[in-house]
């Protein structure tokens, strides 16, 4: 999937990556020359399509999680299937109430991931403290459709 | 006047979407993952319950008693087995930065199955839309099975088996995500309706690269009637790595394993 600006006849480079939280999904890219930007949406079950091929559309800087796919996706997953042992580079970072709620409210089957992640990406950019807004920007920056 | 669009294969400036760097990246971890594998041994038959399943867990098992590592990957997402043919009750699998850790099976069998991972009697089912599941689903299978290949620490192992699910599919992702068509261990059962089954799902991992080691024939000396696993040697040029009989204790395995590893290309 490529775009080009026909009349710079110029391609678009990838922009920026929304999840609205309703299953879709939009990717927005510009031209490098014009400045024009246009947005593709995807429908649920397009969004679904370019998750199971285990890409993010504008790539992602957090390196893929081990199974991500498998646990992400997965709806019938046993709560105690892993054991997240080991703790990441985000073991020493604060999470607000709320946020420690929210990540209650995950699956257990998917928890222990979601949680790395969020540290992870909270350590790598010098935050402090875990909060549902960071979630919900990470959650897109991240490409991380419904975790 | 039309406008002037060139193809998609004339845009060649990088576009920062990132996707051929990702798929690239997923392909490497595969092969990385597996580059302290010896061997890679698909089990397969174009028939359902010949006892696919069941030859894979008990010739793992054998081959561990003999003193190989060994490793078994169940490719069958929405009927996985192996979990209970290894005797191996529902551990929690360790994740660590590099990957997970497979479970482990009795006498040292290492394995990932969907078996450990869903809830007891649910089936594999994904979280997305209900509409047009049948447009993703097998993207995510592949998915699962891209992920069980890549994410799994196996460590040295002489032999990894990977059982199949009946029909041609997983086969064919399995042999897109190693680069090459695996090397192929046919199950049959004496019947000609297996052979002719079993027939065509050699010919088409012939005709994708595959190397043939073999045929084991299961459930024989019961109320199967037919040479299918002698045929289908002759017809393909291969040796028939064993005959099973109904519920073989571990002194027929060990006649299977041992003749197995005396045939030269079959040898793990
Ligand atoms: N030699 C045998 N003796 C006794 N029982 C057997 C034997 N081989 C297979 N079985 C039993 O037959 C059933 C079918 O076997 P299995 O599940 O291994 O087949 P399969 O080819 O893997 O099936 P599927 O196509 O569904 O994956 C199982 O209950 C298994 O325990
Ligand atoms: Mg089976």
């Amino acid at each position: 999937m490529k775009f080009l600006c026909v009349e710079c006849d110029q391609q678009m480079t990838f922009e920026e990556r929304q999840l609205p939280g309703d299953g879709t999904l939009a990717a927005a890219f510009r031209c490098p020359r014009c400045g024009r930007a246009v947005a593709l949406l995807t429908n649920p079950m397009e969004t679904q399509l370019v998750a199971s091929l285990g890409v993010k559309i504008g790539g992602t800087t957090l390196p893929a999680q081990p199974l991500e796919t498998v646990r992400g996706m997965v709806a019938t997953g046993r709560d105690d299937a892993f054991a997240d042992g080991v703790r990441g580079r985000g073991s020493g970072v604060r999470w607000s109430a709320d946020a420690e709620d929210r990540l209650a409210r995950v699956p257990g089957f998917v928890r222990g991931m979601v949680k790395r992640i969020y540290a992870d990406y909270a350590n790598d950019r010098g935050i402090a403290e875990i909060t549902p807004a960071m979630m919900d920007r990470a959650r897109s920056e991240l490409g991380l459709e419904g975790m | 006047m039309p406008l002037n669009i060139r193809t998609y294969h004339d845009l060649t400036e990088p576009d920062r979407s990132g996707l051929p760097d990702q798929i690239g990246a997923q392909r490497r971890r595969v092969a990385e993952r597996l580059a302290t594998v010896g061997r890679v041994v698909a089990v397969m038959s174009g028939k359902g319950g010949v006892g696919k399943s069941f030859v894979t867990a008990h010739l793992a098992r054998a081959l561990a008693r003999a003193g190989r590592a060994v490793g078994v990957l169940d490719a069958d997402l929405n009927g996985p087995t192996a979990a209970r043919l290894l005797e191996a009750p529902a551990a929690r699998l360790a994740v660590r930065e590099d990957g997970v850790l497979p479970a482990l099976g009795v006498e040292g069998v290492k394995f990932i199955s969907m078996d450990q991972l869903l809830e007891d009697g649910r089936p594999l089912a994904f979280r997305g839309p209900e509409q047009e599941s049948f447009v993703w689903r097998g993207a995510m299978e592949a998915a699962a099975l891209r992920e069980f290949l890549g994410d799994v620490v196996w460590g040295t192992l002489d032999l990894l088996l990977i059982d199949l699910p009946p029909g041609m599919q997983r086969f064919a992702e399995l042999a897109d995500l190693l680069g090459a068509a695996p090397a192929v261990l046919t199950v049959t059962i004496p019947t000609p309706e297996s052979r002719d089954a079993v027939r065509r799902a050699m010919h088409a991992a012939r005709d994708r690269g595959s190397e043939l080691l073999g045929v084991v024939e299961n459930m024989v000396g019961g109320a199967f009637r037919g040479s299918a696993a002698d045929d289908l040697a002759r017809e393909f040029a291969i040796p028939v790595l064993g005959r099973v009989p109904f519920h073989p204790n571990d002194a027929a395995w060990q006649g299977i394993v041992d003749s197995a590893l005396r045939t030269p290309h079959s040898a793990p």
